[in-house]
């Protein structure tokens, strides 16, 4: 384990804005990928928005 | 294995076979990026030299590599339709391009933001950074090409030779940093050498690199069916499918 505390890990050794600021950008990037698919699979298909894609 | 092959070739049936498969990949992404991330976070040690800013590896190594193979992939099924004139490849290669993109895009922000703790600069014009660039405007050139042109075999077609023209530039991204003094450093992981890199460190980087494949498969997979949705929907299938 590397971390003493929570606000430790967060700090990521002084990195933290390096560090997050790229996890996070994946993150989101990762999420919006996701989410566009999954609107464009249920638009190809016709239903509405919220049923679920099988 | 030929007919089996020949079968799956057509967007109909491969239809179906995709929506069974795409479970799979996507809970093995998850468990990988999730046993990946905790072997980055919490068992790998600090790094000497780069202290924690060296964390940023265990996505910037994944995504760069991701960005390169998939555009290979994409433009050998591009190749393939444009020798065989088969529909699912052009699918496939359009299927493939945002998800590259999207990698090449993670591949330059992660690179800038752990370049700027350890080199001093978000960003250098070196061979390595300029020819990763230069993959993403290949990838958004071909989404682009695909987009403005309306029958989508003719899209195909065309992108398609945009997509193997571009391949010329992966061998020149991969062996920059051996070819031109770069600012950016040699590989970390060959298969001729011994990695030079703790144990651990490799673990978290792989497991995140197999997290990466599975998404890539799992999310291309996703978008190939509304491809096929869209691009045979006057089909009869299409119809009864979607009924």
């Amino acid at each position: 384990m590397n971390w003493g505390s929570v606000a430790e890990f967060l700090a990521m050794g002084g990195y933290a804005a390096f560090v997050w600021g790229s996890y996070a950008v994946a993150a989101a990037c990762i999420a919006g990928e996701v989410a566009l698919v999954l609107r464009r699979l249920r638009r190809a298909r016709g239903e509405a928005p919220g049923a679920s894609v099988r | 294995m030929a007919s089996v092959l020949y079968t799956y070739a057509s967007p109909q049936a491969f239809y179906p076979l995709a929506g069974r498969m795409i479970p799979w990949f996507a809970w093995a992404a998850a468990i990988l990026a999730l046993a990946g991330l905790y072997v980055g976070f919490f068992v790998a040690p600090t790094d000497a030299t780069q202290g924690e800013a060296y964390r940023i590896i265990f996505l910037h190594v994944p995504a760069a590599w991701m960005s390169m193979f998939i555009y290979v992939v994409m433009a050998g099924w591009a190749g393939l339709g444009l020798v065989l004139n088969t529909r699912l490849s052009g699918m496939m290669a359009s299927a493939l391009a945002p998800t590259g993109a999207m990698f090449t895009f993670l591949a330059l922000w992660s690179g800038a933001l752990w370049g700027r703790p350890t080199w001093g600069t978000y960003w250098v014009w070196d061979a390595r950074l300029t020819s990763e660039l230069i993959l993403l405007f290949l990838y958004l050139g071909f989404i682009a090409l695909k987009e403005a042109i309306e029958d989508p075999r003719r899209a195909d077609r065309a992108s398609a030779v945009l997509a193997l023209v571009g391949v010329v530039n992966i061998p020149i991204i991969y062996f920059s940093v051996q070819w031109w003094n770069t600012l950016h450093q040699g590989a970390s992981v060959s298969f001729t050498a011994a990695p030079k890199m703790a144990a651990t460190m490799l673990a978290g980087m792989l497991l995140m690199v197999f997290a990466a494949w599975m998404y890539s498969i799992a999310v291309s997979l996703a978008r190939v069916r509304a491809i096929i949705l869209e691009r045979e929907r006057d089909a009869a299938w299409v119809r009864e499918a979607i009924a």
